[in-house]
């Protein structure tokens, strides 16, 4: 071993000796980095996985990547259309395409053409899994579908599997790259499955153009959809994955305080020792890479930790992403997870830049450092004062930017800069403003000891700011996101008890029930109300939208959710000359009361006016309602969705029920009441935002762990400051509950600052994040309750947090406190 | 007014418990000064905890005024030291987070005793008075010291107990630290048990106790 390696080793021993002797500082400083990076790298995972179905989901033709021609009105378009525009030159491919039930599940069935089928919509589970094109293409054709659908539905590869209906389905072939519940087969046997006629023509973009358009061959039936550019999944998911990537990085931030601190306080406490170092001749340079080694020795450790983790969380929250995405979005996420090596080296190179900028600043001091400096440590209370006057400068200057984004910007990415702007002003002016509001309790302190207590308080919020700044970001994120999803189950409760008009549903399975069934409930005595419902698929302009038709009857006129409607809105339905549509739409086409709106009937185009926007909560599709009569009339053709039955009022429901039951032999899926409807719709829901919770009890958690770590790094350092209260006379155990009692007053105050942070938060992302993602907008609710009951959950782990510390300092040998006053401090 | 009678005390040792003090015993009236002296490692420290109440005895007793301190529990032993001595420590041991004036305040206010005038006049006696604002951080180490035997003295201690309570300070510093130190004990009548390695300091005391290895030499 060379001089410099022996020189190296020692000075790395004697480094690495202060984490032995506390082992807690050091557990603190690898929990930190290892909470960062399991929760940054467990939400990476979350969007990685999503990410990949859509990919996935895109790569089978639901995509938009290709431009593609559809039918104007609902319907299939006929093969002789198909084959005038092939005749004319133009490189169309046949899609049929529809929804299957297979094993109690719809699922996706889309039969595609191979031959004729563009080389990039071909997708990689044909060309990498795909059988060979003669069995694909021919009787008894070939079925592709995951492995995991496949083993759902019960269907062994090679074996042939039956639709609900009794029809057998082409033999299964698993592949792996397709997405969950898609059926992808020839188009042949999707003919046979779902009926004949076509449901697209994908246009070849290889293909050289064609000498004759295609409008002029079926310019009254076709629709050009172009090619979006990017999965259409990924553009409608987008602000979905920012929301959970904001939250892995908030995380992410607060488990980096943790490091920061244990870091910072280890630097502190190594001063002397390192000025022994360097007086025994190792150089500023040699110390600083000796501690740069440690820390990247320590990085990695905590990031493979933190990748279990992470591992773990994704694992924890995919179902619940899952469940989300398919709630919200209609996208196709499997609950499975399966990790590419990419994703474990970007975390544990994140774990590293992680450890980097915790402790950067603390590793330039130890580089600057003379070697004959005082080993006394920094006065926590000076720097105290100079730090919290930069950081309310800083925060005030972020306050500023934040606004300044705000002013010119518009849309998500303002709004998120605005809430980035926000936060982080909000931790660097915490310091001050809980200085400042001790500064005024003090005045109202009487005893000798209160006052100490809170000029005590004061001195220590430097070294317990990173803590509290970390509480403060987890509290208002809680608020906020807690604020946000009350509103909206407050908001989708009242929505759903006015749009719920009926008290009965009956949507038959088989169609030709419709007319007898009709007949039937409207001569029952019990029924008050019969409200029959239709729909349709239509397209306007680019935008695929769901047609609704609905009778203007009583019950829709008194309680239907409209959040705008022009005078005599119902009449106008009736009439068939006013559309209502749904929010989403609204925003999305810029649809206003009063806007001209011309529906591709297929009798003609069928002119109407916005006579009111509806709330149409957790539909990902745009929806339109006309006026049943009407609708019938000019859509003869229109699906026949189900009655809606008004009872008498106070009719049981339950004999009703049951004799509708009897009547028609109708399934559990096909009768169903007001309150199963209710009851379905808020597990939808809780489900929806289980995720977010979930993320937000982690980051809770981990700001308590914050808390914990920077107690007892800080314990043996308060033990300065706590002996000569003791030996003036104030007994260890009233100490002990003095220190609790600080404890708890600053974890309080925090908590009752974030309330205002949080609300923001909450504004945000309701009036402007919620929009951008989901295309609603809430009315914002306040809920106090919630906020004590954070206070009260604060203030449990700031006990949880102060216990140890305290109980430690409680059972302290007198020994141990009487030798501080010999210690050099 | 202070009795001791047979201290032992020893600390864990690898091999073992280590003697630290052993059978030592001593007495103080009111008025009187004694220096303890000794080689370092010779217990005075120990001792000077002990008789605080800092820390317990393995054996023996203290008494100060008919009050036994060895047997008392951490809640008396606290309030023995808050209503009857004052100590200062060769460290200062300021109260970071209080000012020069409610560090003098401190202990007084806890008995129960603070008495402005007379804090007044310490801070005045001790060359305090424009400093009261201030926090230690901002102060020299004398000028902390004399803060230190400024908030001993507040609440008019009976027993007045230093470790080496000008062993931080220069020479001059020291000695005009403790010249102050000896009129004030003087003027309130408290005892004064002052722990030192210096024969020059412990000479102006009125007797003087060695110890050596843990015994009264």
């Amino acid at each position: 071993m060379s001089r410099a390696a022996a020189r190296w080793a020692a000075a790395l021993g004697a480094l690495a000796s202060h984490w032995r002797r506390r082992p807690l500082q050091a557990a603190a400083a690898l929990l930190g980095l290892a909470l960062a990076t399991a929760l940054w790298s467990g939400v990476q995972a979350l969007n990685g996985e999503a990410k990949r179905a859509y990919a996935e989901a895109a790569a089978v033709l639901e995509g938009d990547r290709i431009d593609r021609l559809e039918p104007v009105a609902e319907g299939r378009l006929d093969v002789a259309t198909y084959a005038a525009l092939r005749r004319a030159g133009l490189a169309v491919s046949p899609v049929i395409e529809g929804s299957l039930g297979v094993g109690g599940r719809r699922l996706r069935l889309v039969g595609v053409e191979p031959l004729t089928l563009p080389r990039s919509a071909l997708g990689e589970a044909l060309q990498a899994d795909g059988p060979d094109i003669a069995a694909f293409t021919g009787p008894p054709w070939a079925m592709l579908a995951s492995a995991e659908t496949l083993d759902r539905l019960g269907i062994a590869p090679g074996s042939r599997g039956r639709a609900d209906d009794g029809r057998a389905l082409p033999p299964a072939v698993a592949a792996d790259r397709l997405a969950p519940d898609l059926l992808l087969t020839d188009i042949g046997a999707a003919a046979a499955l779902l009926g004949p006629g076509l449901t697209a023509l994908l246009i070849d973009p290889e293909a050289p153009a064609s000498p004759v358009p295609w409008q002029e061959i079926a310019g009254d039936r076709l629709v050009l959809v172009p090619a979006a550019g990017e999965s259409g999944l990924d553009g409608l998911t987008g602000s979905f994955h920012l929301n959970l990537t904001a939250f892995g990085f908030l995380a992410f931030a607060v488990g980096l305080l943790i490091t920061h601190a244990a870091v910072g306080l280890a630097f502190e406490q190594r001063l002397g020792l390192i000025r022994t170092l360097r007086a025994c001749g190792v150089s500023a340079r040699e110390v600083a890479g000796l501690l740069l080694a440690e820390l990247a020795l320590g990085a990695a450790l905590a990031g493979a930790l933190g990748l279990v983790g992470g591992w773990l969380v994704a694992g924890l929250l995919m179902p619940g992403v899952s469940a989300t995405l398919s709630g919200l979005f209609g996208a196709p996420v499997s609950g499975g997870l399966s990790l590419a090596p990419g994703w474990w080296v970007q975390g544990l190179a994140m774990s590293l830049a992680g450890a980097a900028i915790a402790a950067g600043h603390t590793l330039a001091r130890a580089y600057a450092l003379p070697p004959l400096a005082s080993a006394r440590r920094q006065d926590w209370a000076a720097s105290g004062r100079r730090t919290r006057r930069l950081e309310a400068a800083l925060g005030l200057a972020a306050l500023a930017a934040g606004a300044a984004v705000w002013g010119f910007g518009s849309g998500l990415v303002a709004g998120f800069a605005l809430m980035a702007a926000m936060m982080l002003a909000a931790v660097l002016l915490l310091p001050a403003l809980l200085a400042w509001l001790l500064a005024r309790a003090a005045r109202l302190a009487r005893g000798p000891v209160a006052e100490w207590a809170v000029a005590d308080s004061r001195q220590q919020i430097p070294g317990l700011s990173l803590a509290l700044m970390a509480l403060l970001l987890a509290l208002a994120a809680n608020i906020g996101v807690g604020t946000m999803v009350e509103s909206f189950r407050t908001t989708f409760v009242d929505w759903l008890e006015r749009r719920l008009v009926a008290d009965i549903y009956v949507s038959p399975a088989r169609a030709e029930q419709e007319a007898p069934l009709g007949a039937w409930l409207a001569a029952r005595p019990e029924t008050a109300e019969l409200l029959g419902l239709r729909r349709t698929e239509i397209r306007l302009g680019a935008e695929r939208l769901e047609l609704m038709g609905r009778p203007a009857a009583p019950a829709y006129r008194e309680g239907w959710p409209l959040l705008e409607a022009a005078p005599g809105a119902w009449d106008r339905l009736a009439e068939g000359t006013g559309l209502l549509v749904s929010e989403q739409l609204s925003r999305r086409m810029g649809l206003g009361l009063g806007d001209a709106v011309v529906l591709p009937a297929p009798g003609g185009a069928w002119p109407v006016a916005v006579v009111g926007i509806y709330a149409d909560y957790g539909n990902p599709r745009g929806e339109a309602t006309v006026g049943l009569a009407a609708m019938e009339a000019r859509w003869p053709g229109a699906r026949f969705d189900g009655y809606g039955v008004r009872l008498v009022p106070g009719t049981d429901t339950g004999p009703v029920m049951a004799a509708i039951e009897a009547a028609f032999g109708l399934g559990p899926d096909e009768l169903v009441d007001n309150a199963g409807v209710r009851r379905f719709s808020l597990r939808v829901f809780e489900r929806t935002f289980a995720v977010t919770a979930m993320l937000n009890l982690f980051t809770l958690g981990v700001a308590g762990v914050a808390l914990f770590a920077s107690l007892l790094t800080l314990s043996d350092l308060r033990l300065a400051s706590l002996a000569p209260v003791w030996a003036a006379g104030v007994p260890r155990r009233r100490l002990a509950a003095l220190e609790l009692g600080k404890t708890l007053a600053l974890a309080l105050l925090t908590a009752v600052l974030a309330i205002p942070l949080g609300l923001g938060l909450a504004w945000l992302l309701v009036a402007v994040i919620n929009v951008e993602a989901f295309g609603w907008r809430l009315p914002l609710h306040l809920f106090p309750g919630q906020w004590l009951w954070l206070i009260g959950l604060t203030a449990v782990t700031a006990l949880a947090a102060a216990a140890l510390p305290m109980l430690r300092l409680a059972r302290l040998p007198a020994a141990r406190l009487a030798k501080i006053f010999a210690e050099e401090r | 007014m202070l009795e001791v009678r047979e201290i032992a005390k020893a600390y864990a040792g690898p091999q073992g418990p280590v003697p630290v003090l052993s059978g030592v015993s001593l007495a103080l009236g009111a008025g009187e000064s004694l220096a303890l002296m000794g080689e370092s490692g010779s217990g005075k420290s120990t001792l000077m905890h002990i008789l605080a109440g800092l820390e317990p005895a393995d054996a023996g007793h203290v008494r100060l005024g008919g009050a036994e301190i060895t047997v008392a529990s951490d809640a008396a032993r606290a309030a023995l030291r808050r209503d009857r001595i004052g100590l200062v420590f060769q460290q200062f041991n300021l109260i970071p987070s209080l000012t020069v004036a409610g560090n003098l305040a401190f202990q007084a206010r806890l008995a129960g005793r603070h008495d402005p005038d007379w804090q007044a006049m310490l801070a005045e006696r001790l060359g305090l008075a424009g400093l009261l604002e201030r926090m230690p951080e901002a102060l020299s180490g004398g000028q902390q010291q004399r803060v230190a035997i400024g908030r001993a003295l507040a609440v008019r201690p009976e027993l007045l107990l230093a470790d080496e309570p000008t062993g931080n300070l220069d020479p001059e510093t020291g000695d005009r630290v403790l010249d102050l130190a000896l009129e004030l004990v003087a003027e309130t009548g408290a005892a004064f048990l002052m722990v030192t390695h210096s024969e020059r300091l412990g000479a102006r005391l009125g007797r003087r106790l060695t110890l050596a290895e843990g015994r009264v030499a």
